[in-house]
């Protein structure tokens, strides 16, 4: 049986203040995360309104299908991450392990048809720079340069979730938690779902706006 | 080693004079014991060890700029040379000095125990911040060792992203992972305020340092990952060619201005807010009386964060901003006024029939209330569109910040350290050498610089290794009182250190002062306090006794 007062740390007079404090803890992390995307959220806000057109043609470039596809894994690792949170709230450790492998391979799998995007995007010579496609206007460059920065940012983002939850999915099969304690599980949801967020905001701002128009 | 003693073979600390445990001698006097520590004390120690060596470095490019500036002509060092030293005085002095001087090494030593904690919440990723910083640090020694940057500590584009042939990538990465430090920090001590108080300690009943530490800490948290994002895009474009700011490609050079000090006007609160907080400890404790507006002086700290988010745009009024926007941000930057000087008047108000002890941490206090203030009036020059036009650019613009930061943030580190040391290391220091250093350093700092606010305004522009002739008189007056500072600068080190060893044993209490932190053992015990204090009163319940004596080295 875990132990869940082996799991205090000295610093701390009992578990109810560690468990508030990581949760308060991670949540701080996620407004310094915020601002973190926040610089380039804001560069792109400015220079979409500069350069409404350029954007709006340079966006028409993105694979919707791929990014479709992407928003539906990750809101559906969204529900399976809550689930394991659920799960070991009421006790069940076994169902929170499978949940949280759940998770990870939704992660996984948008990793993989991020890169298979990128390797699209690649071939339609959309990396900024000398060999830009041609036909597009300049500052469409800036669009491609944003987007590369904002969803390598978040897939680096999703890569630490995975590695993450994949820890917490071996901590939680090796029984370390229970309905008692289960802090590490329900910080490193937290994070899962900020990185889910980030991807709701980069959806429609990379892929559709104006797109149809 | 000493562990695990049994709590009620312990008598109450400040009823004891018997020499008890320390955090020096528990956990061992190993190097590993140190570099591996996770006591929160241990670590505000390795920072101070940290920043001195980086404060010595930064002091001697600030040096070499003052040797070369007391002749018009430039003839010491090249004007490439020139623009890699005070890219270096700045860098250093900005992220590896000034932002961990207060926070990072009195907030870290003084923090959980005005709290009555053991440690801060998170104790592991507070020596995290430490190597991230000097990862960050030892990244920006490698770029001035080879050859160094020339891009002036704000980095602007499109010199820094696309012309500069210097180390300013490099110079970049440092600052971006110390800026993960400072995050670390920021986050470990708003959730050690919020969760690690002792009981009975309201939020009214806080320290004002804490406020201030708090108020910091939320700039810190909100504040750096603009700056990181910022270097990072500014980085990514001078690698590879790709432009967000480059105006060739339709970018906006003035659109990484706006990022850049979106961080870095928060950040010059960063670099003053802990100094209040310091000075607001200083002022009742040496007045022996309440402190005057408390409620006044906690929210001012507050309100100083919020607005210092709102005011960035006064730093572009030449820069292509337009007359409405500058309008705005002149109007905010004025509002910064309000706090501050809130802040000031209480001070004052506290001395007012106190019964004063000249000691040096107060003569510290003293020197930052006046400074300070000549800082902050000349920042109301800065903030109206006219006059700003017309300084910017030039030494008025140093002058003042330099009041800001060496003659406020400074000054409180030296009052803060002074009042602490006998805290941290269990010894006073020489008392009448102290006040020397303070008035040596007063002295000093004020022929620096108040020249510098002349010939700033007769037009001298910065950054320039050579002037013209009819400037020099003010320039030499500049480098002398350089040269008076560096005493006052040295004159403590010499003397700390002198006392480790030969400095009298402080007692618990030396300053009868009011604040958890003196209730425990000088030096304190790993884990601060052998029961956890109880909180039944106020803060800063001073009478004004006249004979209370306080224990002077």
């Amino acid at each position: 049986m875990p132990n869940a007062s082996s799991a205090l740390a000295e610093q701390f007079d009992d578990l109810p203040q560690q468990q508030e404090s990581s949760v308060l803890g991670m949540w701080t992390f996620l407004a310094t995360e915020i601002l973190f995307f926040g610089g380039m959220f804001m560069s792109y806000i400015a220079y979409r309104s500069a350069y409404p057109q350029a954007f709006a043609e340079a966006s028409r470039h993105t694979i919707v299908l791929y990014g479709t596809i992407n928003t539906a894994i990750l809101l559906t690792s969204s529900l399976t991450v809550a689930l394991a949170v659920h799960a070991v709230q009421e006790g069940r450790s076994k169902a929170c392990f499978w949940l949280l492998v759940l998770t990870v391979l939704f992660g996984c799998c948008f990793l993989v048809v991020k890169g298979l995007e990128y390797h699209d995007d690649l071939n339609e010579q959309l990396w900024p720079g000398p060999h830009f496609k041609s036909g597009l206007p300049p500052q469409s460059q800036i669009f491609w340069f944003l987007y590369w920065a904002m969803t390598g940012l978040h897939a680096l983002h999703v890569t630490i979730g995975v590695g993450l939850l994949s820890v917490i999915a071996w901590m939680a099969q090796k029984g370390k938690f229970s309905a008692a304690y289960y802090n590490p599980v329900d910080v490193s949801a937290l994070y899962w779902h900020f990185v889910d967020i980030v991807w709701i905001f980069l959806y429609p701002l990379l892929y559709l706006i104006n797109r149809y128009s | 080693m000493i562990t695990a003693v049994p709590q009620t073979d312990i008598p109450r600390p400040s009823l004891a004079p018997r020499r008890l445990s320390n955090y020096f001698e528990e956990g061992g006097r190993t190097l590993a014991s140190w570099l591996l520590t996770t006591d929160h004390k241990r670590i505000g120690l390795l920072y101070l060890y940290s920043i001195i060596v980086y404060f010595i470095i930064a002091a001697f490019a600030a040096a070499l700029i003052r040797i070369e500036l007391i002749t018009p002509a430039g003839d010491l060092v090249t004007s490439e040379t020139y623009n890699k030293l005070f890219t270096i005085h700045g860098t250093l002095m900005v992220w590896f000095f000034l932002i961990p001087s207060v926070p990072a090494v009195l907030g870290n030593f003084v923090l959980p125990l005005m709290l009555g904690a053991r440690d801060v919440a998170f104790p592991k990723l507070n020596l995290l911040s430490w190597y991230l910083f000097n990862l960050g640090g030892l990244m920006a020694l490698y770029a001035v060792a080879f050859g160094g940057a020339d891009t002036g500590w704000t980095f602007y584009t499109p010199y820094s992203s696309t012309y500069s042939h210097s180390h300013v990538v490099t110079m970049a990465a440092g600052v971006f992972i110390a800026g993960f430090g400072s995050i670390l920090t920021g986050l470990n001590f708003i959730i050690t305020i919020h969760k690690m108080r002792a009981p009975g300690l309201t939020w009214f009943r806080l320290p004002l340092f804490v406020w201030s530490l708090y108020s910091t800490s939320v700039i810190l948290v909100l504040a750096t990952p603009v700056l990181a994002m910022t270097l990072a895009l500014m980085s990514l474009e001078r690698i590879w060619g790709l432009g967000v700011f480059d105006p060739k490609l339709g970018g906006d050079p003035v659109l990484f201005q706006h990022l850049f000090w979106f961080y870095s006007h928060p950040a010059v609160y960063i670099m003053i807010l802990p100094g209040m907080g310091v000075v607001s400890e200083l002022i009742p404790c040496f007045s022996r009386k309440p402190i005057f507006g408390y409620h006044f002086i906690a929210f001012s700290s507050v309100a100083i964060a919020v607005l210092g988010f709102l005011v960035w745009g006064h730093h572009m009024f030449v820069s292509s901003e337009s007359i409405y926007a500058g309008l705005v941000f002149s109007l905010l930057s004025y509002l910064v006024a309000v706090p501050s000087a809130i802040k000031v008047f209480n001070w004052t108000m506290t001395m007012y029939r106190g019964r004063i002890y000249l000691s040096t941490p107060f003569l510290y206090a003293l020197g930052f209330i006046g400074l300070f203030t000549i800082g902050g009036l000349t920042g109301l020059f800065l903030a109206a569109l006219g006059v700003d036009v017309h300084v910017h650019g030039t030494y008025f613009i140093i002058a003042h910040f330099h009041y800001i930061m060496v003659g406020g943030m400074v000054t409180a580190f030296m009052g803060g350290l002074h009042y602490w040391w006998p805290k941290i290391t269990g010894r006073l220091y020489p008392e009448n050498l102290g006040r020397l250093a303070a008035l040596i350093m007063f002295i000093g700092f004020n022929l620096t610089f108040f020249p510098q606010f002349v010939v700033g305004y007769l037009g001298m522009p910065r950054r320039y290794h050579s002037y013209a002739p009819e400037f020099q008189i003010y320039n030499v007056l500049s480098t002398a009182g350089a040269s008076i500072l560096g005493i006052g600068y040295l004159l403590p080190l010499i003397y700390f250190i002198w006392s480790l060893k030969h400095g009298r044993r402080a007692p618990s209490n030396p300053w009868k002062a009011t604040g958890l932190e003196w209730q425990t053992s000088s030096p304190p015990p790993k884990h601060n306090f052998h029961e956890t204090p109880v909180v039944t009163e106020e803060p800063y319940q001073y009478s004004p006794v006249p004979e209370q004596r306080l224990i002077y080295g």
